[in-house]
């Protein structure tokens, strides 16, 4: 066995236990972080398939932001575990006919003689001075340019589709401008009185 | 016995990368502590006081003294506490701060790692050190040190899109996501750094970096005066300790970061004298010296101000710069921003 090969392994192993993990650990935090510890092994697993590109974007969007946000949500809500775990055995049919989809899907894909090692051979490893964003780069802005600026429309409607679907503005609510705020002048807010300290001799003399 | 001899390379490779990385480690751990004694020297004569200058000559040995009394002293760790998560959270908030430095350049061939997806590297790794605060805000079942941890996870998701963005610059003018080669491509002078044609995305850098590291005025997720100690409230002795490491080791990581692409990292201002280790220090200092500028300055901004900032002033800064940087390089002076 190989170092990488025993690196692999070693990966497998965890990404397998934290997967499993996500699905059984009775708190959602822990879930959570479970699910955190997964993405940042499957990319590892992409760093020995020399994916760098694929592998720090996986950690830098999905662990760096998505999973932030998503503890954030998790950490605020206050769930009751049993109480989502009533309805087990009324959805296990549909999820059971999932998963077997799935698992057609996958053994389609691996246990295929179009798609093993004899038809496919492993590809040579790249010299050490290969950058393999600079090559995914270039196919996306080349060969696959309208396919991946489709994909960008389509992010960008959502975006902004997300916005509009959750933008409430309260009439009750009270805003600050920043604008006004910095546009403001001394004069509009001070007004400066001169006036004596002392009162004019004569005058007032009965209150004392 | 030819396996012997791999095994016998492998060896000495593993113990010479563990010495490499000791060489790194304990420098900057120094450096750390005698950033502390600098910012309180600095603040002090900014506010016109003394600072410390009780423990050793002009009180030299006063971060020696802190560490030591912080060592000492007992890790409470609360009854109603997550345990494992409450020990996790201060080891998840400096293992990024320091493994952020492996790709570093000190000179160019000064580095641990020379990967040539350092500049991703770095954004990765430095994006995973919220955990961190965040895990120990939630693990210490304390509403202060929550709030401090949602204050927190808020406010660097959102500046550290725009330190992204502004790094993206930085890629556009070197063509190389190598920091070695992104020093190299400022070579010739003061007038070669990118700071220059990137002058914009420096600022929001530089600022954005604040914000990282939760330092004044972006410090909402500590606000002393609000959420007592925020995420940190509940811990005490050493994993206080290190909670605090990790601060500084990312305040120096990010002026590390600011030197080396935005200030020529070792090279030489100007072309009669060598480049060097020297310069790198001399520009991280002056990065640091306006982290601690900056908390001596400037008040704590209010917590919708700081998202305001970050989301309607620099995101757009930095995208208008990055069309006008693209832009400009079709054009004769395209020479001007690489």
């Amino acid at each position: 066995m190989t170092y990488t090969t025993a690196i692999f392994y070693f990966f497998a192993a965890i990404l397998v236990f934290a997967g499993l993990r996500v699905i059984t650990a009775r708190n959602p935090v822990h879930a959570a972080l479970f699910l955190v510890l997964a993405f940042f092994t499957a990319a590892g697993l992409w760093m020995l398939l020399e994916a760098e590109f694929l592998a720090i974007t996986l950690v830098l969007v999905y662990v760096g932001a998505v999973m932030v946000l998503f503890l954030f949500v998790v950490m605020m809500l206050d769930i009751n575990l049993d109480k989502l775990r009533e309805g087990f055995w009324d959805y296990l049919p549909l999820a059971g006919f999932v998963s077997v989809l799935l698992m057609i899907e996958m053994a389609l894909i691996l246990g295929s003689r179009h798609f093993g090692l004899e038809v496919m051979a492993t590809p040579e490893p790249h010299p050490a001075d290969y950058s393999n964003t600079k090559e995914l780069g270039r196919l996306l802005y080349t060969d696959y340019v309208y396919a991946f600026e489709l994909a960008a429309v389509i992010l960008l409607v959502a975006i902004v589709a997300a916005i509009a679907l959750t933008l409430r503005r309260r009439k009750d609510s009270k805003y600050i401008n920043p604008a006004e705020q910095v546009k403001v002048k001394r004069n509009d807010r001070l007004r400066i009185v001169k006036m004596q300290a002392t009162q004019k001799p004569g005058a007032g003399e009965e209150g004392a | 016995m030819g396996s012997m001899g791999m095994d016998w390379a492998a060896i000495q490779t593993v113990v010479w990368t563990l010495l490499k990385i000791m060489a790194l480690v304990v420098p900057l751990m120094l450096g750390v502590a005698y950033l502390t004694y600098a910012e309180r020297k600095i603040i002090g004569w900014m506010q016109v006081r003394i600072g410390p200058n009780r423990v050793g000559f002009q009180g030299l040995l006063q971060p020696i003294a802190d560490g030591l009394k912080l060592l000492m002293k007992e890790i409470i760790i609360p009854s109603g506490a997550n345990k494992g998560l409450f020990i996790l959270g201060p080891i998840l908030a400096i293992a990024p701060a320091l493994a952020a430095w492996a790709v570093i350049p000190f000179t160019d061939s000064l580095v641990v790692a020379n990967i040539n997806a350092g500049l991703l590297y770095v954004m990765a790794i430095t994006s995973m050190g919220v955990y961190g605060v965040i895990i120990a805000g939630w693990a210490s079942n304390s509403k202060y040190a929550f709030l401090g941890a949602m204050r927190s996870a808020a406010q660097i998701v959102s500046y550290e899109i725009a330190m992204g963005f502004a790094l993206v610059g930085v890629l556009m003018a070197s063509q190389s996501l190598n920091l070695i080669d992104i020093v190299q491509g400022q070579s010739g002078g003061l007038h070669q750094w990118y700071i220059w044609p990137l002058f914009p995305l420096f600022i929001v850098y530089l600022i954005s970096g604040v914000a990282e590291t939760n330092r004044a005025p972006f410090d909402v997720a500590e606000g002393e005066s609000e959420i007592v100690a925020g995420f940190h409230v509940e811990y005490s002795g050493m994993a206080f300790a290190v909670f605090f490491l990790a601060e500084y080791a990312n305040m120096i990581l990010i002026a590390a970061l600011t030197t080396v692409m935005f200030l020529g990292g070792w090279l030489s201002p100007v072309s009669f004298l060598p480049d060097g280790i020297v310069w790198w220090l001399l520009k991280a200092g002056f990065v640091l010296f306006l982290f601690l500028w900056f908390r001596a300055t400037f008040p704590r901004y209010r917590y919708d101000q700081i998202m305001r900032l970050g989301w309607k002033v620099f995101i757009p800064i930095t995208i208008v710069w990055i069309v006008v940087v693209g832009g400009m390089m079709q054009t004769p002076y395209g020479h001007l921003f690489h």
